[in-house]
């Protein structure tokens, strides 16, 4: 690492002195990077400094070891398609029915009042844990893992979409009624857009749940997917293979999160950035 | 156009059940081309009154009427401005301005060239592609304004357009908003805090009460250049009307 630091500043040494501060930017990037070196470079010499053994923190050789041995007779690159593929579908299923029932919800005060304790209860209760009553209703196929991700990325969409309804402002709610728009006008010009930026709040949110709702039903049941690599792995004291199932589960999430955040940068470029 | 109230009172119901008088017995008249300013202590029913004659909601009694016809609903014929400005801030400054147009059966092509030609006549050519954050606060209000013109209402209400405005840019903005105002020969209705703005763009002002509002005094002002207001200013009879309308507010009264 420190080589590589020399050697950049050796290297790029004309350009900084036309920028003479490096761009904090890149400073942020640098030091994240020299973290993750970092506490790689800890996770491979301090377990074996201090004597625990490979079935209880591998090294990250060891887990390099293993997911190539994955790769190859675990058959790895179908579980995690299989893993994604649900993650999506799970996270956009549930996404658009929070959302729809939020816009549909958040234009009757009546049903919204009718409705809001039992969202609550509701949202309050820890999805996962319907995951063995779908396996009972449902059997050990795809069914039970995928409505454990809609269930779980249900609620945050759908609790931002109606607190953000409940906030339009009345005044261009007026206005839009003074310029003769319709119901349906005015939700899709005024309504919809005013909350789309906790539209996308809760999106951002419910991706990162998304993965926790499919890693949960593949733990409890069913033979594909990195959840089920997660039992497996655990049942054979395999620790790498749980490592690595958990970081590809991580990077799925982690995928899903960035995709949302640049469409959000697209479709929110009318809000002011703060400046720096 | 012209405006009229008759024996207007307005009852709102408050969170508690209770029953709140915001405005009573209201009666006035706001000539075709008139230019009508209202003044009044905070809460004593002023926006109420302009909710009332754009149709967002209907008196408790008696009528309001627009070219002698009872204002049932939001109306082509009128068109507001609150001291918010109200753009659309997903929306860039052209398509904002056309925002009134659109559920009114105005073709897209037309749309574009009435903004476009408001814009200009609002001097704010040349940020037609930008967005609210972009403009500065009195940009802000004159695409209001502008948003407000393209629909060609006949009847301008202005709910305290310039409060929110540093003292400078409020006087430009009176006077590029009175001479607009002229041209165009709208009747308009002007609800103020600030009295000065009242006599220096008004032919008549109205004084209400404290909550229940009534009207406790019509002023004439007779004076030139009311498209003027700049030029106004430097009238000395300016401090007159002020003065006259402080007392019909017994401020005095209520200092402590
Ligand atoms: N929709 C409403 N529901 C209940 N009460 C209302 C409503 N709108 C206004 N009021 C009440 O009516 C009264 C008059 O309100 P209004 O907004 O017309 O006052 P205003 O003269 O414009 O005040 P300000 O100068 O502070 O803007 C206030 O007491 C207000 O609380
Ligand atoms: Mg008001």
């Amino acid at each position: 690492m420190t080589q590589v630091g020399s050697m950049e500043t050796g290297a790029k040494a004309p350009a900084e002195v036309a920028k003479p501060v490096m761009s904090s930017q890149s400073k942020t990037y640098l030091a994240s990077l020299a973290l993750l070196v970092l506490v790689l470079l800890a996770w491979q010499f301090l377990p074996p400094a201090l004597g625990v053994p490979k079935f209880i923190i591998p090294t990250v050789t060891d887990c390099l070891i293993e997911m190539k041995r994955m790769l190859l007779q675990e058959g790895l690159v179908g579980h995690t398609l299989s893993t994604a593929l649900y993650t999506v579908l799970g996270f956009a299923i549930g996404s658009l029915l929070g959302a729809v029932i939020g816009y549909l919800l958040g234009m009757s005060e009546f049903w919204e009042k009718v409705l809001s304790p039992y969202i609550l209860a509701l949202q309050i209760a820890p999805k996962v844990a319907f995951a063995p009553l779908f396996i009972m209703w449902f059997g050990y196929n795809a069914m039970p893992k995928l409505l454990v991700t809609v269930l779980i990325v249900f609620f945050p969409v759908l609790v931002n979409v109606l607190q953000a309804m409940r906030t339009v402002d009345r005044d261009l709610v007026n206005l839009a009624r003074a310029y003769n728009l319709s119901r349906w006008g005015i939700f899709m010009k005024v309504e919809m857009p005013s909350t789309l930026p906790n539209l996308m709040a809760g999106l951002r949110i419910a991706s990162t749940l998304a993965v926790i709702g499919v890693t949960v039903g593949e733990l409890v049941g069913g033979n594909t997917g990195l959840g089920f690599l997660i039992s497996y792995g655990g049942g054979q004291a395999n620790a790498a293979m749980v490592f690595n199932a958990i970081v590809l589960l991580t990077v799925i999430g982690f995928l899903l999160y960035t995709v949302l955040v640049r469409i959000e940068e697209r479709v929110l470029h009318y809000l002011p950035k703060a400046q720096h | 156009m012209a405006l009229e109230f008759r024996s207007v009172s307005k009852e709102f119901t408050t969170g508690t059940g209770q029953n709140l008088v915001a405005v009573k017995d209201i009666s006035f008249r706001v000539n075709e081309g008139e230019f009508v300013s209202v003044v009044g202590p905070s809460g004593c029913g002023k926006s109420t009154i302009l909710s009332m004659t754009a149709g967002l909601y209907q008196p408790t009694r008696g009528e309001v009427l627009v070219s002698d016809e009872p204002v049932s609903g939001p109306n082509a014929h009128v068109g507001f401005m609150l001291q918010k400005d109200l753009l659309l801030p997903w929306r860039d400054i052209v398509s904002n301005i056309e925002f009134g147009l659109e559920a009114r059966g105005v073709a897209r092509a037309e749309r574009r060239d009435r903004a476009m030609a408001e814009l200009k006549r609002c001097h704010l050519a040349g940020f037609e592609n930008h967005f609210p954050y972009q403009l500065s606060g009195g940009m802000r209000q004159r695409a209001a304004l502008a948003r407000t013109l393209a629909i060609k209402p006949e009847i301008v209400l202005l709910d305290e357009p310039f409060s929110a405005l540093d003292a400078q840019t409020k006087l430009l903005l009176q006077n590029s908003f009175a001479r607009t105002i002229s041209e165009t020969g709208k009747t308009t209705l002007l609800i103020t805090h600030d009295l000065a703005e009242a006599v220096l763009m008004s032919d008549r002002i109205l004084v209400l009460s404290e909550r229940p509002g009534t009207v406790v005094a019509e002023i004439k002002v007779d004076l030139p250049h009311r498209d003027e207001p700049l030029q106004r200013r430097v009238m000395p009879e300016v401090s007159d009307y002020a003065g006259q309308i402080f007392k019909h507010l017994k401020l005095e009264e209520k200092a402590i």
